[in-house]
């Protein structure tokens, strides 16, 4: 653990009802850094995801964030300090149309009072023209969320996720469903966001793993196997053994 | 052809308004008395009904206990006319207190002497204990079928507090109020009524431009947030405790005014406002006006009670058969209630299924065959 770091897990466990989803899982981020998190089904990733926004409460261990003890705290608390986070399936509000959708996601202060009383201020709404260009919704402003296609709501909730302007943010399988370019432009959007924000990114997909050339952790029954560039991980024996089965154990 | 809807739309809208406000200032002259409270009654419901609207609707909370505040409402004004009307009673105190031998005015009764303090309690006090349950239950995190359960059984709770308690309140025979005096004139008089009707339908539309102004904007984006998807409002930083605490209570104050408007125009305020089919009847009328339409919440409202007052006095035992058919109807073929069916494609799509109307021609057709562009 180093002065410079955003996020230091410690120990992480969380126990199922007897079922070990975290096993002692330690992880530390530095400011600015973009990591890939991979591993096969059921090794804890999204737990992993859950236990730092506080939708889990570990069973053991500490979430370090900014200093600051991230174990017991309220979900919108935790949002609050600068955790951002992007669902697997596209969490969008379909009922909304996309401007207002980022709306919510720039407004601050979060609070009733602020919405009610107050109009948007002005450099909220220059930021979700910003936010509308960078991912391609332009077009698409008074449109209902719901009537977007798959891509388009991947990337409007990674818009959000923008919007929030979090210091870290956790993307959960972006390009999940997306066409090979937009996978392509997903990768570049996401690499050109850190360095002023931290990103850790999930996914299975390989190709675009290598293609967000970061760091790499790879998760297994809970605990980080191993971590390190993605030729390291390639070759590394134990991650061999996890995704292609040992010969006849 | 997006345009053209949206002007249809304004010209109905405009003429709804105009039609709404004649008919208004013309019911006294043109409704008999008899018809005229009837009316006066159901449009005071729609305003619990708006209240319905705002926290399911808009919010996803599916409240079976609006008659706690409704009748609370009720209480409210009935205990102010009786305490001001009880100057001729022994110890000056409401009449009925002499049946169980009271001869002390109960303490919580002092301060409906005040007419400042019974027009703030109508709709703070439902407010208040529609904020403190609603608190309690969503920061616990119940919601769904759980939360509904609950709300049913804080109306029993209440219904069962307020029948027993023939000392405070007159129990089970609940207060009257159309004998009392208002301004020297008797509330159930013609006069009377014909005012409360005025200041009835003036509080229906303040209500809707009230509810109207809480959902627009980001604060009822928040709302619908909360509905479809409350986990990703809290990843977002809300705290949706907050804001459904706020609606809820919010929904308890319309209800609040609501059950006073309708005590002093049909009479008296009974424990028989916080029974359970009456809550569940409030949720009808916003199920077939349409959810999440505020108007829609408004109309059923009305035209359901009249309906049911006309089937009523036609064939008496039929009623309760139509109202389970048309909510049977409503949540079969029209999940959007009726007016969200005329708002949605509803009209069009059956005119098409008769085949009386065109298709929506796709945009391949449009370009081969419309060349005059007369699509606009």
């Amino acid at each position: 653990m180093s002065n410079k770091d955003l996020l230091n897990l410690i120990d992480i466990t969380v126990s199922f009802e007897g079922f070990l989803a975290l096993n002692k899982l330690n992880l530390n981020l530095k400011k600015g850094e973009l990591r890939a998190v991979i591993g096969p089904n059921g090794a804890g990733k999204t737990t992993f995801l859950d236990v730092i926004t506080g939708k889990v409460k570990p069973t053991k261990g500490e979430v370090i964030f900014k200093g600051k003890s991230l174990v017991g705290r309220k979900e919108h608390k935790i949002a609050r300090l600068g955790v951002g986070r992007k669902f697997q399936s596209p969490r969008i509000f379909e009922n909304l149309t996309v401007k207002e959708n980022l709306e919510i996601s720039v407004t601050t202060p979060k609070s009733p009072l602020n919405l009610i009383n107050k109009n948007i201020k002005d450099e909220q709404l220059t930021e979700i023209d910003r936010l509308m260009k960078i991912v391609n919704l332009a077009q698409k402003v008074d449109s209902k969320a719901g009537s977007l296609s798959h891509g388009q709501k991947q990337w409007l909730e990674i818009a959000m996720l923008v919007g929030q302007k979090p210091d870290l943010m956790l993307v959960d399988e972006p390009v999940a469903g997306l066409t090979d370019e937009e996978t392509d432009l997903t990768a570049d959007l996401l690499k050109s966001l850190s360095g002023e924000n931290t990103v850790v990114v999930i996914d299975h997909d390989m190709e675009f793993i290598r293609r967000l050339d970061s760091n790499v952790s790879v998760l297994n029954q809970g605990t980080v196997l191993c971590e390190g560039t993605m030729e390291t991980i390639q070759k590394d024996k134990k991650v061999i053994d996890v995704y292609l089965g040992r010969p006849e154990d | 052809m997006s345009l053209s809807k949206i002007k249809f739309d304004k010209k109905i809208v405009l003429s709804f308004w105009i039609i709404l406000i004649a008919l208004i200032i013309a019911a006294p002259t043109l409704l008999p008395v008899f018809r005229l409270n009837l009316l006066g009654r159901y449009l005071s419901l729609s305003i619990v009904a708006l209240g319905v609207d705002l926290i399911w609707g808009y919010t996803g909370l599916l409240s079976l206990g609006q008659g706690i505040f409704f009748a609370l409402g009720g209480y409210c004004a009935a205990m102010y006319l009786q305490i001001t009307s009880s100057s001729e009673f022994p110890n000056n105190i409401p009449e009925f207190f002499a049946l169980y031998g009271v001869e002390k005015l109960p303490f919580f009764w002092e301060p409906f002497r005040s007419p400042v303090f019974t027009f703030l309690a109508i709709w703070v006090i439902p407010a208040l204990v529609a904020g403190l349950i609603g608190f309690l239950v969503f920061r616990n995190r119940i919601k769904g079928v759980y939360f509904s359960i609950l709300t049913q059984a804080s109306l029993l709770v209440f219904f069962n507090f307020f029948n027993g308690q023939q000392k405070l309140i007159n129990g089970t025979n609940g207060l009257k109020t159309d004998v009392t005096q208002l301004f020297g004139q008797m509330v159930g008089s013609e006069s009377m009524q014909r005012i409360f009707f005025w200041i009835t339908a003036i509080l229906v539309i303040a209500a809707w431009f009230f509810a109207k102004w809480v959902v627009k904007g980001r604060f009822g984006n928040i709302l619908i947030g909360i509905r479809d998807d409350e986990p990703r409002v809290r990843f977002t930083g809300y705290n949706p405790v907050i804001f459904k605490t706020i609606i809820f209570s919010i929904a308890g104050g319309l209800a609040g005014i609501s059950g006073a408007l309708y005590t002093v125009q049909s009479g008296i305020v009974s424990p028989q406002f916080m029974t359970v089919p009456f809550s569940i009847e409030m949720v009808i009328w916003v199920a077939v006006g349409g959810r999440g339409t505020l108007l829609g919440a408004i109309l059923g409202a009305v035209f359901i009670n009249y309906a049911k007052s006309l089937v009523s006095e036609a064939l008496p035992a039929s009623w309760m058969f139509i109202q389970g058919g048309l909510f049977i109807l409503v949540v079969t073929a029209l999940p959007e209630g009726v007016l969200g069916w005329i708002q949605g494609d509803g009209p069009r799509n059956l005119l098409q299924r008769f085949g009386l109307k065109r298709k929506i021609e796709t945009y391949p057709s449009l370009e081969v065959n419309n060349k005059e562009g007369d699509n606009e």
